[in-house]
C-alpha cells in the first residue's frame, strides 16, 4: 500500500539561550517516515525526545525549518493560506492526552461530534444526527441515546477519550495522530481503548501512535519508530524491533519497561538523557551512555542505514554503512 | 557512573517481626453534607526489611492508606477507627509534638513530585540540614558533612549540596528526595508513585537503587503504584486494593503465577506483554466505582465476570453481601466469596 502521509528529512528548530549566548535547541532532526492507510505506527521515546514536536509538525501547529511533509504527494510543510492549511487539517486529525482538558465542559456529546461535521462540511443539519449515532457506535459508546446528550463530567475518563476519538473520525480523515491517547487514564480501561485503536485500522485510517509505552505500543501497532534526542534512531515492524533491537538505545529502553515475569535484575545504565540537542556536536548522539561506543561514533554522526530488509538503525556499530543510506532509496 | 550490585530476589526467609501493623483502618473524608470512606477496615501487616507493594486504580484510597500510617492526613479526612500499630503500639492517638518526632524518624514519605516536595528557594543542602537539625541536636557543619555522605549513598556528587532544586534533573531530584527520606535511618519507608512522573530509564535506575539501599539498610518499604507489572518485579509481598478495600495479598510471585481474585485477574491481563504472542486482551469492563456511593455486597461485582444469575445462591450473596478477606494459602488472602482455601 503506498503512503499516504511521507515526511521527508523533517528538522524544526527552536532558538534557546540568550543574547549573548545564542543557541539553537535541534528538537527535530532529519526525521524521515512514512504512514500507510489500515496500519499504526508508534512513535516511541522518552520525554524531550522531540516525539511531540514531531506530531505538532505533522499537524501544522508548528512550521517545520526544513524538511517535507508530503500529503497523498503534495508538500503541505509550506502552506500558507489558511484555506489549504484547512483542507489538509480535514485530513490530519488529532487525539490529545488529556480527555478532561480536550473536551468543552459546557457543551453536550453530540454538540462535541457535530462541530467537525459542520466545519468541515461534512454533513447539513438533518444529516448530523444520523451521523454523530454512527460515530458513537463507531466508537464503542452504547447505547447511544443515553450518551449522546450527556456533558463531559457526567462521562467516566474512558468515555470521554473515546468521545474524543469519535470527534477526530467525524471528518473521515486520511491521517489520525494520537498523543499518548491512554496515558491519563485508569490501567483497567486502557486496553478498552488500544483495541478500539486496533479496530479502527479497518477504516483504512493511517495512525501515529505517539507514547512512551513499548508494550502498548507492540499491542496496537504495526511499525515503530524510535526517537533519541531529536532524532530517529531505530524504525522497523514492532514485533522484531521489540524482539531483536539493533540501536542500544532501544535495548536499553526496553531493558527499563517493568516487567512482572521476571525479577529485578540489574541492568546497566550510563547517565544521559534523551532530551532535544542543543547546538550538537558532530558525532552520535547516544555516544556518551552507549556500551558499545567505538571512535568513530565521536567523530561523525550516523545515517540512517537498512541493516536489515525493513529494518532501520542510526548506529555505527550495530548498524554499519554499507551500500546506500536510506535517504538515497527509501525503504518499502 | 554504572550500577552495579547483587539483590537478593526472593522475600526474608521468616516473618520477622512487623514494623508496622493496620487493624481494621478505617479513614473517611467528611464534609458537611456527606462522607465518603477512602479506607475501609484495612488490615496489613509489614515485616521488618519487607518490600510490600500495594497496587490499585486512581481513587481506590491507596495514597489515603499511605497518609494515614504516616499520620498525614488533614481534615477533611480522619482516622475514624481501626489502629495503626507501629513497634506494637497504637500511633493513632499520639499528640501532635509525639508524632512530630515518629515522623521521619520511624516512618519517612517518598511522593511522586520531588519539585512539590523540595522547597525551591533554598539549597539542597540546607534542607537537609533543617530537617536533620529538627530532630538531632547536631551542628549545621555535621548535618551538612551527612548531607554529603546521603547524596553519595544515592549517586549524586555531594557538591551538589549547593544546587537549587530547579538545577537538578527530574531524576536527581527524586534521588534527593529518597536520600532525605533516609536520613534519620527510618524503619519504614512509605513511597507514593515515586517513579511515575519519570522516564521509564531512569525508573529504571532509582528502582535498581532502591532495592540495593534496601538490601543494604534494610528498612522495610510500602511502594504504593498503579503499576502492578513495576510491583511483581521489586516488592517481595503485593496487596491489591479495590474501592477502599484490601482484595487480594500474597507473596509477589504467587500473584504472579495463582492470582484468584477476578479484579487482579483483570488488572494482570491489562499490561501488554513485552514478549510472547500477542493476545486480544479484554481489560476489565465498566470504570472503577465512585466511593461516594459504591455498589452494594461485593463491590467489584458490577465489573466482575463471574458474577451473573447462573448460581441464584451465589449471585444473591455477590450482590448483598461483602466477602472477607480470607486466608486461602500461606500468606495469600482473598477476599471473594468464590473463591476457598
Amino acid at each position: 500500500m503506498t503512503a499516504i502521509l511521507e515526511v521527508r528529512g523533517l528538522s524544526r528548530q527552536f532558538r534557546s539561550g540568550g543574547l549573548l549566548r545564542p543557541s539553537r535547541l535541534h528538537a527535530v532532526d532529519d526525521v524521515t517516515f512514512a504512514l500507510r492507510p489500515g496500519r499504526i505506527t508508534a512513535l516511541a521515546g522518552e520525554s524531550g525526545s522531540g516525539k511531540s514536536t514531531v506530531a505538532r509538525l505533522l499537524l501544522r501547529l508548528l512550521t517545520p525549518s526544513s524538511g517535507e511533509v508530503l500529503f497523498a504527494g503534495r508538500n503541505v510543510a509550506r502552506d500558507r493560506r489558511r484555506r489549504d492549511v484547512l483542507r489538509y487539517r480535514k485530513h490530519v486529525q488529532m487525539i490529545f492526552q488529556d480527555p478532561f482538558g480536550s473536551l468543552n465542559p459546557a457543551k453536550t456529546v453530540r454538540a462535541h461530534l457535530e462541530r467537525p461535521l459542520r466545519i468541515h462540511g461534512i454533513a447539513g443539519r438533518r444529516d448530523a444526527k444520523a451521523r454523530v449515532d454512527t460515530l458513537l457506535e463507531t466508537v464503542g459508546l452504547v447505547p447511544v441515546a443515553s450518551i449522546a446528550d450527556k456533558y463531559p463530567h457526567e462521562l467516566s475518563g474512558g468515555q470521554r477519550q473515546r468521545v474524543a476519538i469519535a470527534r477526530a473520525l467525524a471528518a473521515n480523515p486520511k491521517v489520525v495522530i494520537a498523543d499518548e491517547p491512554i496515558s491519563m487514564l485508569d490501567v483497567s480501561i486502557r486496553i478498552g481503548i488500544l483495541n478500539l485503536m486496533r479496530d479502527l485500522k479497518e477504516l483504512e485510517i493511517a495512525f501515529l501512535y505517539v507514547t512512551h509505552d513499548l508494550a502498548s505500543a507492540r499491542y496496537v501497532a504495526d511499525d515503530i519508530l524510535v526517537m533519541y534526542a531529536g532524532q530517529i534512531v531505530e524504525q522497523g515492524p514492532v514485533d522484531e524491533v521489540l524482539a531483536n533491537p539493533l540501536h542500544p538505545y532501544t535495548r536499553l529502553l526496553i531493558a527499563s519497561v517493568p516487567d512482572g515475569e521476571r525479577n529485578l535484575e540489574p541492568i546497566e545504565i550510563r547517565k544521559g538523557t534523551a532530551a532535544a540537542a542543543v547546538d550538537p556536536a558532530p558525532g552520535c548522539r547516544f555516544v556518551d551512555r552507549c556500551p558499545l561506543a567505538i571512535a568513530v561514533c565521536r567523530q561523525t554522526t550516523p545515517e540512517l542505514v537498512e541493516a536489515e530488509p525493513g529494518r532501520i538503525a542510526r548506529c555505527h556499530v550495530t548498524a554499519p554503512r554499507q551500500r546506500e543510506d536510506v535517504h538515497a532509496q527509501p525503504a518499502a | 557512573m554504572t550500577l552495579a550490585f547483587s539483590v537478593t530476589p526472593d522475600a526474608p526467609a521468616e516473618r520477622v517481626t512487623p514494623v508496622v501493623e493496620l487493624e481494621n483502618l478505617v479513614v473517611d473524608y467528611v464534609t458537611r453534607t456527606r462522607t465518603i470512606r477512602a479506607v475501609d477496615g484495612v488490615s496489613l501487616s509489614i515485616g521488618a526489611g519487607e518490600i510490600v507493594g500495594l497496587a490499585g486504580e486512581s481513587g481506590c484510597g491507596k495514597s489515603t492508606l499511605g497518609n494515614a500510617v504516616m499520620q498525614i492526613l488533614r481534615p477533611p479526612a480522619q482516622i475514624t477507627s481501626g489502629r495503626v500499630l507501629f513497634g506494637g503500639e497504637n500511633v493513632v492517638e499520639r499528640r501532635r509534638e509525639e508524632l512530630r518526632k515518629f515522623r521521619w524518624r520511624n516512618v519517612s514519605m517518598v511522593f511522586q513530585s520531588a519539585m512539590n516536595a523540595l522547597n525551591p528557594v533554598m539549597r539542597t543542602g540546607d534542607q537537609f540540614v533543617d530537617m536533620i537539625r529538627a530532630h538531632e541536636r547536631v551542628s549545621k557543619h555535621d548535618a551538612l558533612e551527612r548531607a554529603g555522605d546521603l547524596l553519595e549513598l544515592v549517586g549524586i556528587d555531594r557538591r551538589r549540596l549547593r544546587a537549587y532544586p530547579h538545577e537538578l534533573s527530574g531524576g536527581m531530584r527524586q534521588r534527593v528526595v529518597i536520600a532525605m527520606a533516609l536520613a534519620l535511618r527510618p524503619e519504614l519507608v512509605i513511597m507514593d508513585e515515586p517513579t511515575t512522573a519519570l522516564d521509564v530509564v531512569v525508573q529504571r535506575e532509582i528502582l535498581q537503587q532502591i532495592r540495593e539501599l534496601q538490601t543494604e539498610l534494610g528498612f522495610a518499604v510500602l511502594f504504593i503504584t498503579h503499576d502492578l507489572s513495576l510491583l511483581l518485579e521489586l516488592a517481595h509481598r503485593v496487596a491489591i486494593m479495590y474501592a477502599g478495600e484490601i482484595i487480594e495479598e500474597a507473596p509477589a510471585a504467587r500473584l504472579r503465577d495463582e492470582p484468584r481474585h477476578p479484579y487482579t485477574v483483570g488488572l494482570l491481563g491489562s499490561f501488554p506483554p513485552l514478549h510472547g504472542p500477542v493476545e486480544r486482551l479484554t481489560g476489565i469492563p465498566g470504570a472503577p466505582p465512585d466511593l461516594a456511593a459504591p455498589p452494594s455486597g461485593c463491590r467489584f461485582h458490577p465489573r466482575c465476570p463471574h458474577c451473573t444469575r447462573d448460581d441464584q445462591a451465589l449471585y444473591a450473596r455477590q450482590i448483598g453481601e461483602r466477602p472477607l478477606l480470607r486466608v486461602i494459602a500461606d500468606e495469600h488472602r482473598v477476599a471473594c466469596h468464590r473463591v476457598t482455601a
